[in-house]
């Protein structure tokens, strides 16, 4: 039998002002650079079309052909536009803004003045035109989205463990959120509606990574009233490495496949939930129990009651 | 073997067999993104927001009706149209070559109307008072006017001009030109036009086509035009020397009939000129109004008006019935094959503005398959070797429990018909995760009751449960995760949201109820003594 870090007794919630200070931190690291972009007139972050509106087309050549011969023709059509190599050689990526009401017949256009001066040796591999709009929609909708993930999160764990349990769930993830939140602007990587995809799984799956070490907390909680509830959170921590390891190990590996061979569609996506799903690894370990005992140490220092609720007992 | 573990074996043997079938039955829907084809999200225009909630959703049905005939008239396979929310309207067209083709068949309003003619004598009149309130309104347009009309070098426009002043004297002598003055730049708008061929007809050099139309919008113009005539412009430019034109006529206001009354529309090629034609057919009372129209209007013309243009405007040279044609010139015949097939599907309600269009070709298309399988795949042999090189015999139960799981998730996406998007393939890797999560979580558990002495099948009963709790709470919040996805996204985060919903499903019931069987069976082959390898 292959074992990892069986019976370990590291401290994970010894060093709680590190702690809070690096998640204060990363907090800060989720605004700053969205701060200086939007100070550099750049937004804040580098919205794609879905969400800005406007167009993106993707074009290969069968004939070599450039930035500047693209720019050329683009720039009557759709002044301001963004030109940029993609994948294969003489393939690239027309980024123009919205253009109001007439977005959609921009695409037309566009189409018509590369074959003026292309005459066929080229294909549109894809296009996306998004209305300002629904553009706005979307964005209304992805943030209404996220909230009412967390709410629903929030209400589920009040119910199944103890509403000190969902904060410190809660706080935790936003952690995860604002971490990748800041790569995002940082590297300013295309914000589309994949990424609130990917941004929704990290909340989903860091989330899972929690209650999991919850759920021991609470167990142990119910076996041993007498233990410390400091050392039981530790030991509890503790109990559940060999799967946090097991699980975390696994999902990364798969999303360093995507990223690496997932093709160019998913890979910012595979990129996200890779960086997200290690950020929520380590505030799973670290920042969630230190939330907790920080929540319970002020409002529950005089009533400290075990939860209420009993486990699912579910036959399978 | 007990009663209880032949129960068990035959439902996952059930859901083994229900998952192949649809997955046989139906194969797998690959979303636009996979396949390639065309997105597009519609919506009724409205461009003064004068229509109520009520109206709007009656106009969006009434679309939804029209474009659905159309697009199976044009005959896309395993099209999809559908209402989204109260206003919009969702096409998806998988496979589509000519996508501005299809844009235009979904996007042709069709409102065919007949109106009559009316002689050109009938705006005259308040042609310099139009002139005189476009001086009034924007002084500035007028000068603009001047300059636009005028250039340096005679052109053969100035002497048409002339030609046309000249004929203006002698055809509406008492109306125009008595109390105006003929220079051009007291004359913005009259100045623009020219007495046409036939009757009813202005004609106006294209350049000038923006400019007129800028004048007929304002309001101060529209108030002056007389009651019950309209201005309508000729579909296409006609040549005439070096200069083209487009026709302007002046009709009135009321339509005769609608086409609504056509039964039949069909493209041809005009025998006599070779010109691109459609013929249409009217119903009997279409072809009643249409005998009458057409008796008392013999010599003079009626104009047959398409999404407000004039597309002819023929003599009436004896009376007709139920049969008609529209000119379309040199127009090529697939052009003329799309407006029959709209007319045969009927008008629209209204406009159509496009909100969204998302297209992929096909090849590109191909490509992400191609990419998604392969990742899949070594995704899913990684997370095999992992699992079998640290847990052994349990090991090899996840993967046969994960291989179970990859049948149900595709046979329940078959069963649904839900496509299976590149963001898709991203959620279904992401559910696996979750049910091998669900078996480590069971497998570190049967592992510390083996360590605190337990026998065998105790442990692993003990594990199962212990584990319970948190394989519940991960799996129920994630599905929360998905639903809310599902229901405040579009589109790819669909596609996603529902790989990640079924793929829950099927991850709780293999990770869990499969593991569990197989377990069972492993241990009742073996003394509780005998190690258990885990």
């Amino acid at each position: 039998m292959i074992k990892i870090f069986q019976n370990t007794k590291y401290d994970f919630v010894g060093k709680r002002r590190i702690t809070l200070l690096v998640s204060i931190a990363v907090l800060a690291f989720a605004i700053v650079p969205g701060v200086i972009n939007l100070a550099a007139g750049r937004g804040f972050f580098n919205w794609g079309v879905d969400f800005a509106g406007g167009i993106l087309t993707q074009v290969s050549f069968t004939q070599a052909t450039d930035e500047a011969a693209l720019r050329q023709i683009v720039e009557p059509i759709a002044p301001g536009s963004q030109i940029s190599r993609f994948g294969q050689e003489n393939e690239f990526l027309i980024r123009a803004p919205s253009l109001g009401e007439g977005t959609t017949q921009v695409i037309e256009q566009l189409r018509q003045a590369l074959q003026q001066q292309y005459d066929g040796n080229f294909t549109i591999e894809r296009t996306e035109a998004v209305g300002p709009k629904v553009g706005g929609e979307l964005q209304t909708r992805a943030i209404i989205a996220v909230l009412l993930s967390f709410l629903a999160t929030l209400i589920y764990l009040a119910f199944r463990l103890e509403w000190t349990f969902g904060l410190a769930g809660i706080v935790a993830t936003m952690i995860d959120l604002a971490f990748t939140i800041g790569v995002l602007a940082a590297f300013r990587l295309e914000f589309s509606l994949t990424t609130i995809a990917a941004l929704l799984t990290i909340i989903g799956y860091s989330l899972n990574d929690k209650i999991v070490i919850f759920d021991r907390i609470r167990e142990n909680m119910r076996a041993s009233k007498r233990e410390d509830f400091t050392a039981l959170v530790n030991r509890s921590i503790n109990e559940t490495i060999p799967r946090t390891v097991m699980t975390g190990g696994s999902v990364m590996a798969v999303l360093l496949v995507l990223f690496l061979l997932g093709g160019i569609a998913i890979r910012d996506f595979a990129l996200i939930m890779f960086l997200g799903v290690v950020a929520g690894t380590i505030t799973s370990m670290f920042v969630a129990p230190t939330v907790l005992l920080f929540v319970r140490d002020r409002v529950g220092k005089h009533k400290a009651k075990e939860p209420t609720s009993r486990p699912a007992r579910v036959a399978v | 073997m007990s009663g209880t573990l032949m129960r068990r074996l035959l439902i996952i043997a059930a859901a083994i067999g229900l998952a192949t079938f649809f997955l046989v039955r139906n194969g797998l829907t690959y979303g636009l993104d996979l396949k390639g084809g065309m997105y597009l999200a519609l919506e009724v225009a409205d461009p003064q927001g004068t229509m109520t909630a009520a109206a709007r959703r009656d106009a969006t049905d009434q679309a939804l009706d029209v474009i659905r005939n159309r697009i199976d008239e044009f005959g896309v396979s395993e099209r999809n149209i559908q209402k989204y929310g109260d206003d919009r309207i969702i096409v998806e067209l998988p496979g589509i070559q000519d996508e501005e083709r299809a844009k235009d068949i979904i996007r042709q309003t069709a409102l065919l109307e007949f109106q009559n003619v009316l002689p050109t004598t009938e705006v005259q009149a308040a042609l310099p008072r139009i002139d005189a309130a476009i001086l009034r309104v924007r002084p500035d347009l007028a000068v603009a006017a001047d300059s636009a009309a005028r250039p340096s070098e005679p052109s053969p426009l100035d002497l048409l001009f002339q030609q046309q002043q000249q004929r203006d004297t002698t055809a509406g002598a008492d109306s125009a030109g008595a109390t105006a003055s003929n220079r051009p730049e007291d004359r913005p708008f009259s100045s623009l036009l020219n007495q046409g061929p036939g009757e009813g007809e202005f004609l106006v050099a294209v350049e000038n086509v923006n400019r007129v139309n800028e004048f007929l919008n304002m309001p101060e113009v529209q108030r002056l035009l007389p009651r019950n005539t309209v201005l309508r412009w000729g579909r296409s430019p006609q040549g005439q020397g070096a200069q083209l034109f487009r026709s302007l006529f002046v009709l009135k206001a009321q339509p005769f009939m609608l086409g609504t009354a056509i039964e039949d529309a069909m493209p041809g090629k005009d025998p006599q000129f070779n010109n691109t034609i459609v013929t249409f057919e009217l119903n009997r009372r279409g072809g009643r109004i249409f005998g009458r129209e057409t008796a008392a209007n013999i010599g003079n013309r009626i104009a047959i008006v398409l999404d407000k243009q004039v597309v002819s405007a023929p003599n009436v040279i004896s009376q007709i019935t139920t049969n008609g044609q529209i000119e379309m010139g040199n127009a090529p015949i697939t052009e003329a094959r799309d407006l029959a097939l709209v007319l045969r599907s009927g008008a629209l309600p209204a406009e159509i503005n496009i909100l969204e269009q998302r297209s992929v070709g096909p090849t590109l298309g191909n490509d992400s398959v191609q990419q998604g399988k392969i990742a899949g795949i070594i995704g899913i042999v990684l997370i095999l070797g992992i699992m079998i090189g640290y847990y052994r015999v349990a090991g090899v139960f996840a993967c046969i429990a994960l291989f179970v799981y990859v049948l149900i998730v595709l046979g329940g996406l078959s069963a649904f018909h839900a496509a299976f998007t590149a963001p898709g393939i991203a959620g279904f890797l992401l559910s696996i995760g979750m049910g091998v999560d669900g078996n480590v979580l069971i497998f570190e558990r049967i592992r510390e009751e083996l360590e605190a002495g337990k026998n065998n099948r105790a442990a692993v009963d003990a594990g199962f449960q212990n584990a319970m709790g948190a394989i519940i709470d991960t799996h129920l919040t994630t599905l929360i995760t998905a639903l809310i996805l599902y229901n405040f996204g579009t589109g790819p985060v669909q596609g996603f949201a529902v790989t990640l919903s079924v793929g829950i499903i099927a991850s709780f019931f293999s990770a869990v109820y499969v593991t569990r069987t197989l377990f069972m069976l492993y241990i009742n082959r073996r003394s509780p003594t005998e190690p258990i390898s885990i």
